[in-house]
């Protein structure tokens, strides 16, 4: 059988090339998402297919339809009188010059000449775009209807933020648990987990309910289990390897004033905080929860120019916050020095928050935490260049409901829009898990280097994730036509080109063994390679 | 006289030529391949009209059967009618034979007048059937009787001296729905005499 699926004759580099189907190839073969490749007279082109559309020889075939129900008729007009047609995107030169041999597929930067055969891309074309699997490239899922291993290059992808977008129920987790296990193997960087719904730490649920193990159980070493309830955790027999607490004392305005939403302050309440720091030090939180509601209360606010309402606003927040049953008076011991520990040992740290999923507990705790950790990161990273002292190892953070922290109104004073927007200055960059792309600030969108997206079908999200995406009219119904399970689009930094995966089996004994496989061969050759290093 | 002759032609010119059968009614079918000879070509026609007719223009045929039993007995007692009718058929030139080749497209020069007519064995029409290119010739020839008819008992003709006449049939129906693409109503009467 050839794969032959026919010729080019049309298009531009803007909008893609038309492609007439031969008769033989049914329209109902094709699927958008597939890759081809166009044989130019001078280069050979590797492209997607985006979209599928039929076309008739004569409008009068439209308005009075031949009797196809007669195989004859159907098979005679198939290609001629009625043909289909696709629409393909060429995204990349492969073979052909020197450039191209020397530094592999190169973008496109003109279109394949009239009549140039259209082939279905082989297995070889795809691999030679997307790289076999090595001590570098992770396998992530397999392109539509093929075998072919799509491999993410893990170090390229953790110099800049990413993002995982997708509906609730896509498949997000899982394949944010793939990535996670990868960079773990593959890249140089450690992770921090936000883990909100304690899914990535020791055991995940999948849709079935079926338990599915996570970071923890598959690889002991390298990964750390924090909670901030102990309980919950005892409970669901994780082993924790620390139990967080939140002094007081370690809260700051900065993190208050990123809860004004959630604990429904008014902007007077956040300007009050700041002079109650100011006015109390560390320990200002204590002081204000504890204030009493005397004469003495009403003169120090009269002092400090505190509206009486703006203070019981301010107060029912603190309390709100107080309640958090992590947060002490005294927090038995630090936390992000802990962390910090962890993360230099290069362990994988996964903060699991137990029952506490509200909002707010997470939003306090990941800011909280993240502040710290990004400012002992960026002291570091200012000393390393000072004194030529070895950097600190890059950081991934994960964090989930990321348009909380990163919506248009909070992302200028987050820690996390710094960390999106300063990129891997200070070796810190960001994993961001969310649903709804769109309450997401643009500009931080805009910093995003690969983008992963599971289905989204509302056209804003959809909007925003393909925001200042080449061919983005294309990606876009190749986007809201992704499977609801196991199908993903990447595009940005770390793919040579957009390609939508199966992701790869997670949770079935055999995909453990796999995932499992590919560390140790990884680690085989590390140490090959110290004994060559020692030896000579 | 051999038995594939099937006449002798009595009038020619570059798209077509006409021929009188030998015996009455003993006309080749209608969109049959037949050929006839110029020197060294071997000129091609398929038979796209045939008439049967007095052979003098004025003098037309009377009725003659009231007293008869049977259409057989009407010619059996007027033995001089096979000698005062004829049938002729015309056929459009669509192709000849220089040497080996066969060329679907019009010989240099026509047919000449007395020159005898065969119908084509079918080796030699499943050879001429190898190229569609005469569906150019007869789809855009004007005839007496439609295209929409001719092609259609052409190519069911012709297919039936191939080794696949479906695939034969589904080729030629591409190549005409192609070179038809305006002329939808042609085309449906076309493929519907097909099947």
């Amino acid at each position: 059988m050839t794969d032959r699926l026919g010729l080019v004759v049309s298009g531009s580099l803007e909008s893609g090339v038309e492609v007439k189907l031969d008769g033989g190839v049914s329209v109902e073969d094709m699927a958008v998402g597939r890759y081809v490749t166009i044989e130019g007279q001078r280069q050979r082109f590797f492209g997607m297919i985006t979209d599928i559309s039929l076309g008739v020889i004569d409008p009068r075939f439209t308005l009075t339809p031949p009797d196809i129900s007669d195989p004859f008729i159907s098979e005679v007009l198939s290609g001629t009188g009625t043909y289909g047609t696709l629409h393909v995107l060429p995204m990349l030169t492969i073979g052909g010059d020197v450039a191209n041999l020397i530094e592999g597929p190169q973008p496109v930067k003109t279109v394949p000449s009239h009549f140039s055969a259209v082939n279905l891309a082989s297995q070889r074309d795809v691999e030679l775009v997307f790289g076999g699997e090595d001590e570098k490239r992770f396998y992530v899922g397999t392109p539509l209807d093929m075998e072919t291993r799509i491999c993410l290059d893990l170090p390229e992808l953790v110099k800049r933020s990413n993002g995982i977008f997708g509906k609730s129920g896509t498949g997000k987790t899982f394949l944010t648990r793939i990535l996670l296990i990868g960079m773990l193997q593959k890249s140089a960087a450690v992770n921090l987990i936000f883990d909100m719904h304690n899914e990535y730490g020791w055991a995940g649920t999948s849709e079935g309910g079926r338990s599915v193990k996570a970071l923890k159980q598959l690889f002991p070493s390298k990964v750390a289990v924090f909670t901030l309830d102990e309980e919950s955790s005892r409970r669901r027999k994780v082993s924790t390897d620390f139990v967080v607490k939140i002094g007081y004392d370690e809260i700051e305005p900065e993190d208050m004033a990123l809860l004004r939403q959630t604990l429904n302050l008014t902007e007077p309440a956040v300007e009050a905080i700041y002079q109650l720091r100011r006015r109390f030090g560390r320990d200002w939180l204590r002081h204000t929860a504890d204030l009493p509601d005397s004469e003495e209360t009403s003169e120090l606010l009269k002092e400090l120019s505190i509206h009486e309402s703006t203070f019981q606003n301010l107060k029912r927040g603190l309390a709100t916050v107080g309640r958090l049953p992590f947060i002490e008076p005294r927090a038995p011991d630090n936390a992000v020095t802990r962390i910090l520990e962890y993360l230099d040992r290069g362990i994988n740290v996964v903060l699991e928050f137990g029952r506490y999923t509200d909002i707010t507990a997470y939003i306090l705790v990941a800011n909280l935490l993240t502040r710290r950790i990004h400012a002992q990161y960026r002291e570091r990273m200012e000393k390393a260049m000072g004194e030529a002292t070895d950097k600190p190892t890059p950081l991934v953070i994960t964090i989930e409901e990321a348009h909380r922290f990163l919506n248009p109104e909070v992302a200028s004073r987050t820690i996390f829009g710094t960390i999106a927007r300063e990129m891997r200055k200070y070796n810190v960059t960001l994993l961001v898990i969310d649903q709804r792309p769109s309450g997401i600030d643009t500009e931080v969108m805009s910093q995003m280097g690969t983008k992963v997206t599971c289905l989204l079908d509302n056209e804003r999200d959809v909007d925003s994730v393909l925001a200042g995406v080449s061919g983005k009219g294309a990606l876009k119904s190749v986007l809201s036509r992704l499977e609801s399970k196991q199908q993903a689009l990447i595009f940005g930094h770390a793919v040579p080109m957009p390609v939508v995966i199966r992701t790869r089996e997670y949770g079935s004994p055999q995909s453990y063994q796999e995932f499992l496989a590919t560390g140790k061969g990884a680690g085989r050759k590390q140490a090959e390679e110290d004994i060559e290093e020692l030896w000579g | 006289m051999p038995s594939d002759r099937v006449g002798e032609i009595i009038e020619a010119s570059t798209a077509d030529f006409v021929a009188q059968c030998y015996e009455l009614y003993e006309l080749p079918p209608l969109g049959s391949l037949v050929k006839t000879r110029n020197g060294e070509l071997d000129i091609y026609g398929i038979v796209c009209h045939a008439t049967t007719g007095s052979l003098e223009p004025g003098r037309r045929p009377i009725a003659r059967g009231r007293d008869e039993a049977s259409e057989e007995a009407i010619y059996q007692s007027s033995p001089q009618l096979s000698k005062l009718l004829r049938s002729e058929f015309s056929a459009l030139v669509v192709g000849h034979k220089a040497g080996e080749n066969i060329n679907q497209y019009l010989p240099p020069c026509p047919a000449r007048i007395h020159g005898f007519v065969y119908q084509c064995p079918p080796d030699e029409v499943r050879e001429f059937g190898r190229s569609l290119a005469f569906l150019t010739l007869l789809a855009n020839a004007s005839l007496p009787v439609p295209v929409a008819e001719i092609v259609p008992a052409t190519l069911r003709l012709i297919s039936q001296s191939q080794e696949d006449p479906r695939a034969f049939l589904v080729a030629a129906g591409k190549e005409l729905s192609i070179m038809l693409g305006g002329q939808y109503n042609q085309l449906r009467a076309i493929l519907g005499r097909l099947k």
